[in-house]
């Protein structure tokens, strides 16, 4: 190997790990405010890449019946139980997130596809459309299950992963679908080739993590998640429901799953179950940082990037196993410096 | 002949016709429950019971079936030599990835499965040797003496065999020493662990349990189908496998082939007939699936043989050994503890000290105790008393300062070695689990007095020593007054007399010193007045006791000496007399606002 | 004086052992209740239950309305504030963090006044003011708990409920801190108090409420109670220093 193809596999897995680490991120966050070990993540990532892939198609992605579809059963739920506790005056803000909001982005959406809008709007369009089923997820799946394991919510997460899963292949369909390079730029610096795409997707990247940092940093809101995560008796003592912490969180990993969908639909090809390996990418990074660091998420997401990169260079089939089986020196790495753990389980 | 035996003789007769009477299809189906409910059995053994996840089952499964696949059809072994090389191999596996998981929290064996499980779809689909993804064919058929195992209701009857064997074993396990300390893992290991229960061991046992099973369902998956291909062991397979042990729940070791029927069934009815009815195709199953498990994990997350349960005799009983002499002479010996002298010195606190982060929890305490003296420790809440110990016990470390018993030190070992050494102690906080029954809960006490492996349990070769167990439960619950309720789940008792089961557990341990965290709270006055005098004639066999309490007059009639903590510093240490005439005692704990 | 809490046959249940039984309460607007007891008596359980973080049943009316069926959150919005046994901060987040988020039910509703009320605690409590920027974790046990009454100042309570704020706190803090309660009450906020420090919890209080293994067992003005023989007997008793052989 010389310098000039190392170069180009260091930037190929800059620009994958830049991706992993958003979704590093996301599984962090989503653990330590909700306990949930969230592996779907991946297939926000999915249904991110595909609902491009269809508007750039101007045909109208199937995100938007699925959102109907998830919005109706949200505010199906929310009815059940508003009439069962006699508290009905929370119902009208409930159809409007799940009835209301999802139809009119829906009518949006049918509108908009057909008349090929700039990318930009194709972009938040898709953004839009994916970010609401966070909450929905949430409430649907997890949130009458606050007081449970940690394995319990896990296994939770796997059957929500079925579920999703084999929703995208329902609204989605088994083709595959690859969006164009946002841009062909390419600059000359020294040996190396530097692509415009990977840049934007690096810068992308970066852009929205110092956006987290600053909302977990400043805003009244991100506090909140930070207190709950910290302490969730003390959270609630405080008002901040768990309720809202996990909607709130779980819009969030939406929003970047799509984003990171976007990122990473010009770069490969992605099939409704595509998403899986991808947000376990993100997850192995994340163990890097034993799911509650978010620097060294961050650095393990992008460490993960660099091995599947090099990893294709020298053995293409293996790239897999090679950055799975990293895992296991990271777990040894981690179980070598961890002390005696206990654990408060249910029963 | 009981209800419950009766069940199961019927079960059993159904299994033996059943081939003889359904179509080749449902003979097809029941082997695909046989295969899918070995690997679910482990799967219950490990997520229902000891609160363990895996997604790598599937990944074991196809261990097994690549083993035999590849040494029958490329070294020409005889697949009964394969088996024992397929179960080794899937032995060091589990046993590296127990190793490197389990000593970090639980969430970390699921995320090491993952990884594993991956890993080796992604090995078996390209590796050349393997096959890829067109996988081994030729795979020879199975021989049971000169019998060639051809047709599908032949193999049955081998598949059958080793379910209902993995059914039989599991719940012998269960019914154990080994089997209680299983079952003792599920709800924080403090407790097991100050019983003697080495936790990770136990942990490594069951999860090695579930590769193996897992290792033997892959094993006659091949030679039942004569071909592999990876498309069997992903990580979905695994998911599925967890599903079906969680349909059935942990209540019952049936659970798991009850949940391999329904998932089993369910996906044949989903892939196969639901697409030809709606006319279109899709991964339907995974989606209800998904549905299912949710709903399931919101609603009934004890699954659905407790639901069966009240309609079948499923629950079996202990057995209760008698307490006669006559019957305990046939017992093993439990193992019994060299007492020390009284008036020995037996445990000396040296300026123990432990911070949490800016608190000074526990302030410079010394004390020592000697053989045979009841020794109270008292003070308000929030004073240090539970945190020393938690301190002495080993559950916590010591900032500074060292303890030591009978001439050893013990502030850096882990609270089952203290255990091991004759201390035993009850919590401020009961901890205890509410669904076995109050027999049971006391056994584990009994952990380190007894031998007896896994295998042992398995193959019932532990029942004199069981007997033996259950039999010294039974007489120190009779001795703390709880021998009427042998049998109801300890989690319906009052919380006075859980309290009070605690007590009878850390009896069951032999112990010479003995902890006592508030034992009186919540009793009424004549219980109180039983346990002191219970604590009196301990003391008269020679057992030493450190004992916080808040009620006063218990207290004061009771103990040789007392140790006054006040918000982590101890303020006082003398006679009963001394203390209450102690003007910092007495500022202590009337405070006053003035 | 009108009732501003009123808490009727109030259950608590951990699995199918009762822990509470039907307790009834009355806190009369601006003054102080204590409720005493001996450890595992439910005292804890009790506040915990009227605060929601326990499935109860029973009533608790406040201001005028069941809130039994509230969340927690709700509760706190609506000015029912607790201050848990075990403080319940956020350790690894800054004093300053956790005494904004003290506010958060306000900031949701953007009221305003938050950063004089801030302002007011820093005067009330000059030493979190000095470690505004330290890690509450950090902080020693003094300071947890002018900490955790910070930032239930910050919700602007109307009921406080405090769980024996004087655990493990030294005799000149415990002082300072019963001094703030009694401020506290003064400003109009009315007070639930738990303590196992009895003699101190009733000279503080108006009234108290004896609770036994779940049942409220006496019940009378706080003062009389001070010399009440069976409250000497057992929660007194060391005070008188003689030996008893029978308890209550």
């Amino acid at each position: 190997m010389d310098v000039q193809i190392a170069l180009l596999l260091a930037q190929d897995g800059l620009t994958n790990g830049a991706i992993y680490a958003l979704l590093a991120l996301a599984i962090v966050l989503v653990f330590v405010v909700t306990r949930v070990l969230w592996v779907p993540q991946g297939e926000f990532v999915s249904y991110g890449a595909l609902t491009l892939a269809s508007l750039q198609l101007g045909k109208v992605p199937g995100t938007v019946w699925l959102l109907v579809c998830a919005g109706l059963a949200t505010a199906l739920v929310d009815g059940v139980v508003a009439v069962r506790e006699g508290r009905l005056r929370r119902m009208p803000r409930s159809l409007l997130a799940n009835v209301v909001l999802p139809l009119a982005l829906a009518a949006l959406a049918t509108w908009l596809a057909p008349r090929n809008p700039p990318l930009l709007v194709q972009i938040l369009l898709t953004i839009a459309l994916i970010v609401p089923l966070g909450a929905m997820v949430y409430r649907l799946a997890f949130q009458p299950l606050q007081r449970a394991s940690v394995l319990v919510l896990l296994i939770v997460s796997v059957a929500v992963h079925f579920a999703m899963q084999g929703l995208g292949l329902v609204f989605f369909g088994p083709e595959g679908a690859r969006t164009p390079a946002f841009t062909d730029v390419r600059f000359e610096l020294g040996v190396m080739t530097v692509s415009g795409q990977s840049l934007l997707v690096i810068g992308a990247s970066v852009f929205l993590i110092v956006v987290l940092y600053l909302f977990f940093e400043r805003t009244i809101y991100g506090k909140a998640l930070r207190a709950t995560a910290v302490n969730r008796t003390g959270a609630r003592l405080v008002g901040i429901s768990t309720s809202l912490a996990g909607k709130l969180t779980f819009t969030l990993a939406a929003g970047i799953g799509a984003v990171s969908g976007i990122l990473i639909a010009p770069i490969a090809t992605i099939y409704y179950d595509s998403g899986f390996l991808i947000g376990l990418k993100g997850f192995v990074g994340s163990v890097v940082g034993a799911i509650v660091s978010y620097p060294l998420a961050a650095l393990g997401a992008v460490l993960v990037g660099m091995l599947e990169s090099f990893g294709s260079f020298y053995a293409s089939a293996l790239k897999e196993v090679i950055v799975f089986t990293a895992l296991l020196p990271v777990l040894i790495w981690l179980s070598l410096r961890s002390r005696h753990v206990e654990e408060d389980d249910e029963e | 002949m009981n209800a419950q035996r009766l069940l199961s003789l019927a079960a059993l007769a159904l299994l033996v016709i059943a081939p003889l009477v359904v179509s080749e299809f449902s003979v097809t189906l029941l082997n695909y429950i046989g295969l899918a409910s070995l690997v679910a059995i482990g799967c219950s053994l490990l997520t229902g019971v000891g609160g363990l996840t895996s997604f790598g089952q599937a990944a074991f499964v196809g261990l097994g079936a690549y083993t035999t696949a590849v040494l029958t059809t490329q070294f020409g072994w005889s697949p009964w030599l394969t088996l024992p090389a397929g179960l080794a191999l899937t032995a060091m596996v589990a046993m590296l990835l127990a190793l490197i998981t389990l000593r970090l929290s639980g969430h970390f064996l699921p995320v090491g499965t993952i990884a594993w499980g991956i890993s080796l779809y992604y090995l078996f689909a390209n590796v050349d040797g393997l096959g890829g993804q067109t996988g081994i064919t030729g795979v020879p058929p199975l021989q049971v003496a000169d019998h060639v195992l051809n047709t599908g209701r032949e193999f049955y009857y081998l598949v059958w065999f080793f379910v209902v064997l993995a059914l039989i074993a599991v719940r012998n396990l269960l019914d154990s020493r080994p089997g209680r300390a299983i079952r003792a893992l599920r709800g924080g290991i403090t407790m097991a662990e100050s019983c003697g229960v080495d936790t990770q061991h136990y942990r490594a046992v069951i999860f090695l349990l579930s590769a193996l099973v897992a290792c033997l369902s892959g094993w006659l998956y091949a030679h039942l189908i004569r071909f592999v291909n990876p498309s069997p062991f992903s990580i979905n397979l695994s998911i599925e496998y967890l599903f079906m042990a969680v349909i059935g729940g942990a209540s019952h070791v049936w659970g798991a082939v009850v949940g391999a029927t329904v998932l089993t069934v369910l996906k044949q009815w989903l892939q196969d007939i639901l697409p030809r009815l709606i006319h279109a195709s899709g991964n339907f199953e995974t989606i209800v699936f998904g549905l299912l498990m949710v709903l399931l994990l919101q609603r009934a997350r004890t699954g659905i043989m407790p639901l069966l349960a009240r309609f079948l005799p499923l629950d079996r009983p202990v057995r209760v050994p008698a307490l006669d002499a006559g019957a305990a002479r046939q017992d093993a010996p439990l193992g019994a503890r060299e007492r020390p002298l009284a008036g020995e010195l037996l445990l000396e606190v040296r300026d123990v000290v432990r911070r949490f982060g800016g608190l000074v929890a526990v302030n410079r305490i010394s004390f020592e105790m000697r053989a045979g003296e009841i020794l109270g420790l008292i003070g308000p809440n929030g004073a240090g008393k539970s945190t020393l110990f938690n301190l002495i016990t080993g559950v916590l470390a010591p900032s500074a300062g060292e303890v030591w018993l009978r001439g050893e030190r013990i502030d850096r070992l882990r609270s089952r070695q203290i255990a091991q050494r004759g201390v035993a102690r009850t919590f401020q906080h009961v901890q205890l689990r509410p669904a076995m029954s109050v027999i049971e809960n006391v056994a584990i006490g009994a952990h380190l007095r007894a031998g007896g492996g896994v295998i042992g349990a398995a193959l019932r070769l532990d029942r004199r020593s069981e007997a033996s167990i259950l039999r010294e439960a039974r007489r120190q619950l009779e001795r703390v007054g709880l021998g009427a309720e042998l049998l109801v789940p300890a989690g319906s008792l009052p919380l006075g007399s859980q309290r009070i089961l605690e007590v009878a557990r850390a009896l069951t341990a032999d112990p010479m010193l003995l902890l006592l965290d508030e034992p009186a709270a919540g009793l009424r006055y004549q219980e109180k007045r039983a346990l002191a005098d219970l604590l009196l004639r301990l003391r008269g066999e020679g057992v030493t006791i450190l004992l916080v309490e808040h009620d006063m007059d218990f207290v004061m009639n009771l103990v040789d000496r007392l140790v006054v903590m006040q918000f982590g510093e101890q303020i006082a240490t003398g006679l009963p007399a001394q203390i209450q005439a102690d003007p910092a005692v007495i500022e202590a704990y009337l405070g006053g606002v003035e | 004086m009108s009732a501003v809490l009123e808490v009727e046959g109030l259950s608590v249940a951990y699995g199918k052992v009762e822990a509470l039984h039907g307790a009834n309460l009355v806190l009369p607007a601006g003054s102080i209740v204590t409720v005493i007891g001996p450890n595992g008596a439910g005292k804890t359980t009790m506040l915990a239950a009227i605060m929601g973080l326990l499935p109860s049943q029973g009533i608790v009316r406040y201001q005028g309305r069941d809130v039994a069926r509230d969340e927690v959150e709700a509760r706190v919005a609506q000015g029912l504030v607790l201050v848990p046994e075990r403080r319940e901060l956020f350790g690894e987040m800054t004093v300053a963090d956790n005494l904004v988020l003290g506010a958060f039910a306000r900031y949701r509703r953007r009221e305003s006044g938050i950063d004089a009320d801030l302002d007011a605690v820093y005067q009330r409590f000059p030493r979190l003011r000095e470690r505004r920027g330290q890690l509450a974790g950090t902080l020693s046990g003094g300071e947890r708990q002018m900490l955790a009454l910070g930032r239930a100042l910050m919700t602007r309570p109307r009921v406080l409920m405090l769980d024996e704020p004087s655990l493990g706190l030294a005799p000149l803090v415990v002082r300072e801190i019963f001094q703030i309660i009694a401020d506290l009450r003064r400003t109009g906020v009315s007070i639930l108090l738990v303590e196992q420090n009895a003699r101190a919890a009733l000279q503080v209080a108006d009234h108290a409420y004896v609770l036994e293994t779940g049942d409220v067992v006496l019940e009378g003005e706080a003062r009389s109670l001070i010399t009440n023989p069976r409250v000497i007997e057992t929660y007194l008793g060391l005070a008188a220093g003689s030996r008893r052989t029978s308890a209550a």
